[in-house]
């Protein structure tokens, strides 16, 4: 029976299932992480979106691993490596940012950190020379052996960086789709655009500790862009992104602890398929709406 | 090698020609005493280590719709920018709603020249609308507090004002140019401001476009009393509207009633090169022999 060798343990009965998965403190703990950042990544990827910054949302990921690594090599936690070279990355890219001439400069800039850090992580690798298992679990995240403390640490960044974007929600709003404006009317689009960044490294920090420096990307880029897809409202797209993002954790998690696959691998392929059925659905239903009648240009 | 100021420019032209009455009725019914909107007095401003523009004199009224025209790189949106205190004056002094640059925006609303949102923009015209309303609030507002639905309520009332209240919650990205030119009016407007800055909002227009919308800036000038100054690059869809132009050129401006300016002497004096001013049959004007020759006049139209 394929299901059997697949889904092992699984008996098919809700509740029961439901009942085992909690059963395990680090299961527990692992659902509970998943659910702190799944909250920010669905957040914080809505607004990055918004203002098309996940090519410097995929770097900062990228910059995650060499942190880690070098945590790893240094004997401190991973979480420590995490924080701060995504802290230091989204300095470096507002840096670019901020002296910018072009948009196609500043990607080529971004591009270059990107590629820079990757090697870095290579060589911290490559010094450790210890169990290179922990190598993949950098890149493609695991959620074996989530501690208390992390999921303390966790969810005081969640809260903090929740808080911020709550505080400055609509001035970012206002920056991200009409900076001129927005600058004119005394909003300090600079800075919100330095701190987004920072908080985007917050968010990739948080997420990369369940999917790995790679599969970032799941939690925040895909559920938002779906949620994007799905409605023009400000509020009930960040509801839904997180929603989403919520949803794709949860059942990845439970998929991974029944199953010989890697929970990374369920989170993207759920939000993948997600992302992909919302836009079929899109792209039909736009199909039989179209014709709206123009309205009148002349007043 | 100094012009004469812009104001004499414009009187010394403005009598002798005889061709007058096609601008609007002129503005003698408005109150002469009511506090300028605009004042430049010898204005310069430097970008780049360059001068853009040099002793620069000029004003707005409250409640009057001037047009800021020239030919592209004069420092039209340059002007803007300085009104707004965006740019600092090299020298001279600038006074905005009886108050220094930069001080009363809250009171201007500002629509910059645009760049039209793309089709992938998901954002729905009254989001945007409300954004100029309280954008540059921080916090979460409550839903269901007075101010929030007070605030609504405003937004609603501008929609219908531009007459966008029939897409204006769709996606802006997937309106046409002069849909989105109507919210991001009523953006502008949304405030309740003294003075509207319209930097080219009937660029990439089409012709019945940029009458709709020019004459919608007009009634919003009349019934709402508020002074606007619109910068454009073709004066013929909005000269029957007009109070008076501002004609920005090689470095300095001049001001006046649109058949005070839009003359060949005039125009050839601010240039410093010979400038002929042509009349089309149907009263549109073409301005022929600019330096930076390719671009006229109405060539929209041709």
């Amino acid at each position: 029976m394929p299901e059997a060798a697949l889904f092992q343990g699984l008996s098919w009965n809700l509740s029961s299932d439901l009942q085992q998965l909690f059963s395990y403190p680090f299961m527990v703990n692992a659902l509970e992480a998943g659910t702190i950042v799944a909250v920010m990544a669905g957040l914080t990827g809505w607004f990055m979106v918004l203002r098309r910054q996940t090519f410097a949302g995929h770097t900062l990921s990228v910059i995650a691993f060499p942190g880690a690594a070098a945590a790893s090599l240094a004997g401190l936690p991973v979480a420590a490596g995490y924080f701060s070279f995504c802290g230091l990355g989204a300095l470096t890219l507002a840096g670019i940012a901020g002296s910018r001439r072009s948009l196609s400069s500043e990607s080529a800039a971004i591009g270059s950190v990107q590629a820079l850090a990757l090697g870095l992580g290579f060589l911290f690798v490559s010094l450790y020379r210890g169990i290179l298992n922990g190598v993949n679990s950098l890149l493609f995240g695991t959620f074996l052996g989530i501690t208390r403390q992390q999921v303390g640490v966790l969810l005081a960044v969640a809260a903090l960086t929740v808080l911020i974007l709550a505080l400055a929600a609509r001035p970012l709003f206002f920056a991200s789709i009409d900076a001129d404006v927005a600058r004119a009317s005394g909003v300090p689009v600079r800075l919100l655009g330095l701190g987004f960044l920072l908080v985007l490294g917050l968010s990739v920090a948080e997420t990369s500790q369940i999917t790995g420096a790679l599969l970032v990307f799941a939690l925040l880029v895909t559920p938002a862009a779906t949620a994007h897809e799905l409605t023009a409202r400000p509020a009930l797209g960040i509801l839904l992104s997180i929603a989403f993002a919520l949803g794709v954790t949860w059942l990845g998690l439970a998929l991974a602890y029944f199953s010989v696959y890697p929970v990374g691998f369920y989170i993207t392929s759920l939000s993948f398929a997600l992302y992909v059925l919302v836009r079929l659905a899109r792209q039909l239903r736009g199909r039989s709406q179209r014709g709206r009648p123009a309205a009148l240009e002349a007043a | 090698m100094r012009r004469e100021g812009p104001a004499a420019a414009a009187t010394a032209t403005g009598q002798g020609r005889g061709t007058a009455e096609q601008g609007p009725e002129p503005t003698s019914g408005r109150d002469a005493r009511r506090p300028e909107a605009v004042s430049f007095e010898h204005a310069s401003v430097r970008l780049g280590g360059r001068t853009i523009l040099h002793d620069v004199s000029l004003s707005i009224a409250g409640g009057e719709f001037v047009a800021m025209l020239g030919p592209n790189g004069a420092g039209k949106s340059t002007l803007v920018k300085a009104m707004l205190g965006l740019l600092p004056l090299a020298a001279g002094r600038a006074a905005i709603l009886g108050q220094p640059a930069g001080e009363p925006n809250a009171r201007i609303g500002y629509l910059p020249q645009r760049r039209n949102f793309d089709s992938g923009t998901r954002i729905r015209g009254v989001d945007l609308v409300r954004l100029g309303l309280e954008g540059a609030r921080w916090g979460l507002p409550l839903p269901g507090l007075p101010s929030q639905r007070r605030n609504a309520r405003r937004v609603a009332e501008v929609i219908e004002l531009v007459g966008a209240g029939d897409y204006a919650r769709e996606p802006i990205g997937q309106l046409s140019g002069g849909e989105q030119q109507r919210l991001l009016i009523a953006q502008a407007l949304v405030r309740s401001p003294e003075l509207l800055l319209l930097d080219e909002p009937l660029d990439s227009l089409d012709l019945a476009s940029q009458a709709g919308v020019a004459a919608l800036v007009r009634r919003i000038c009349r019934d709402e009393g508020v002074a606007v100054l619109l910068v454009a690059h073709d004066i013929n869809p909005i000269l029957g509207f007009l109070d008076r132009v501002i004609y920005v050129a090689g470095g300095g401006a001049v001001e006046g009633r649109p058949q005070e300016v839009i003359t060949g002497e005039t125009l050839s004096r601010l240039f410093g090169a010979p400038i002929e001013v042509l009349r089309a049959s149907d009263g549109r004007l073409v301005v022929v022999g600019q330096p930076e020759a390719p671009f006229v006049h109405g060539d929209r139209h041709a």
